[in-house]
């Protein structure tokens, strides 16, 4: 199937970047390795920024990037790190 | 058995209501009554022209002191669960493999490349933090967004530095105070003006400048103060064994 043409790129943005974030989101909680699902789900908190910015709320955008991609992944690793990197 | 056909109905339950949910999506081509009053009054009843500001400030400021009041509680849960009471004499001989082990994890040094970058970028991302919950009234951001870009300044410096020593003393004065003037504020409104937080206690000023908005700036600050020095906080907590109440 192929894409129309009439799809505006806006558009096209805002779904790599949800497919983005599924993929990133699917991939924190497959992974094995506790460190690249941790990053993995800092990663699918960029994308959503990202996505929040293409709908015009710059504001919510703000606060996902920082605390979600940035603080909440650094818990994570103390956290990883606190408990010997075990599950 | 009844554990995983529980899990397994909640599941289909889900998936009804987000099935629901995406088929009977219609975008709304204008906005609600209530959105239209803010929308409509907003930048002339309180002179900001950033609504989000105003509607979060404002409008939904009780609902902003109860988040601040999530995010106090859970800083301060942290804090808590986090904290070690000191090991015994006699214990120490036990475990000191143990901790020696710890420690030499917590003081490796980080790289040249982040030591450096962190020189450089830490002051431009402090300031960055500040504009924002000033400009809250103006700009996209405020409080919470600046207090957390502040906190990533925090832990920039804790990254690069992991033996930089942060006063906990400091961040509970401040935190405090801030906490404190934020509902001193709340509660001025209630006497020099209409309702809890109603920013016009102050000027409104000219509409767009920097000194505006009435008491939004100062709220703002206030905000911002706080979730920063919070989010350090709890940063702070993760990264080191407690070294005693302060």
């Amino acid at each position: 199937m192929s894409i129309p043409m009439s799809i505006p790129v806006i558009t096209l943005l805002t779904i790599v970047l949800c497919a983005g974030i599924l993929i990133s989101g699917l991939l924190a909680v497959t992974l094995d390795n506790m460190l690249s699902a941790v990053i993995s789900a800092g990663l699918a908190s960029l994308f959503a920024s990202v996505v929040y910015v293409v709908l015009a709320a710059p504001d919510v955008a703000m606060t996902e990037a920082s605390i979600g991609s940035g603080l909440t992944t650094m818990i994570f690793l103390y956290a990883i790190r606190k408990t010997q990197g075990g599950d | 058995m009844i554990k995983r056909i529980f899990i397994f109905m909640m599941l289909a339950l889900m998936a009804v209501v987000f099935f629901n949910l995406a088929t009977n999506y219609t975008e709304n081509t204008e906005l609600s009554k209530l959105g239209h009053y803010y929308a409509d009054n907003g930048p002339r009843e309180l002179g900001a022209p950033n609504l989000v500001t105003a509607v979060v400030v404002t409008y939904r400021g009780l609902d902003t002191l109860g988040e601040v009041t999530v995010l106090f509680i859970s800083a301060a849960g942290v804090g808590l669960l986090l904290r070690r009471t000191r090991r015994k004499e006699d214990d120490e001989d036990l475990e000191q493999g143990d901790r020696e082990e710890e420690t030499a994890g917590v003081h490796k040094p980080a790289s040249e490349i982040v030591e450096t970058a962190t020189e450089l970028l830490l002051p431009m991302v402090i300031l960055f933090g500040i504009y924002v919950f000033l400009n809250g009234h103006l700009s996209p951001g405020g409080g919470f967004q600046g207090g957390a870009i502040i906190a990533s300044g925090t832990m920039f410096l804790l990254l690069a530095l992991p033996e930089s020593h942060i006063s906990r003393l400091m961040i509970a004065v401040i935190e405090s105070l801030s906490g404190f003037s934020y509902v001193i504020v709340g509660v001025l409104g209630v006497v020099l003006a209409g309702g809890f937080l109603d920013n016009r206690i102050m000027d409104l000023g000219a509409y767009g400048t920097l000194f505006s908005a009435g008491a939004i700036p100062l709220i703002y600050v206030f905000v911002g103060l706080k979730v920063g020095f919070e989010l350090s906080a709890v940063l702070d907590r993760f990264r080191k064994e407690d070294t005693g109440p302060l």
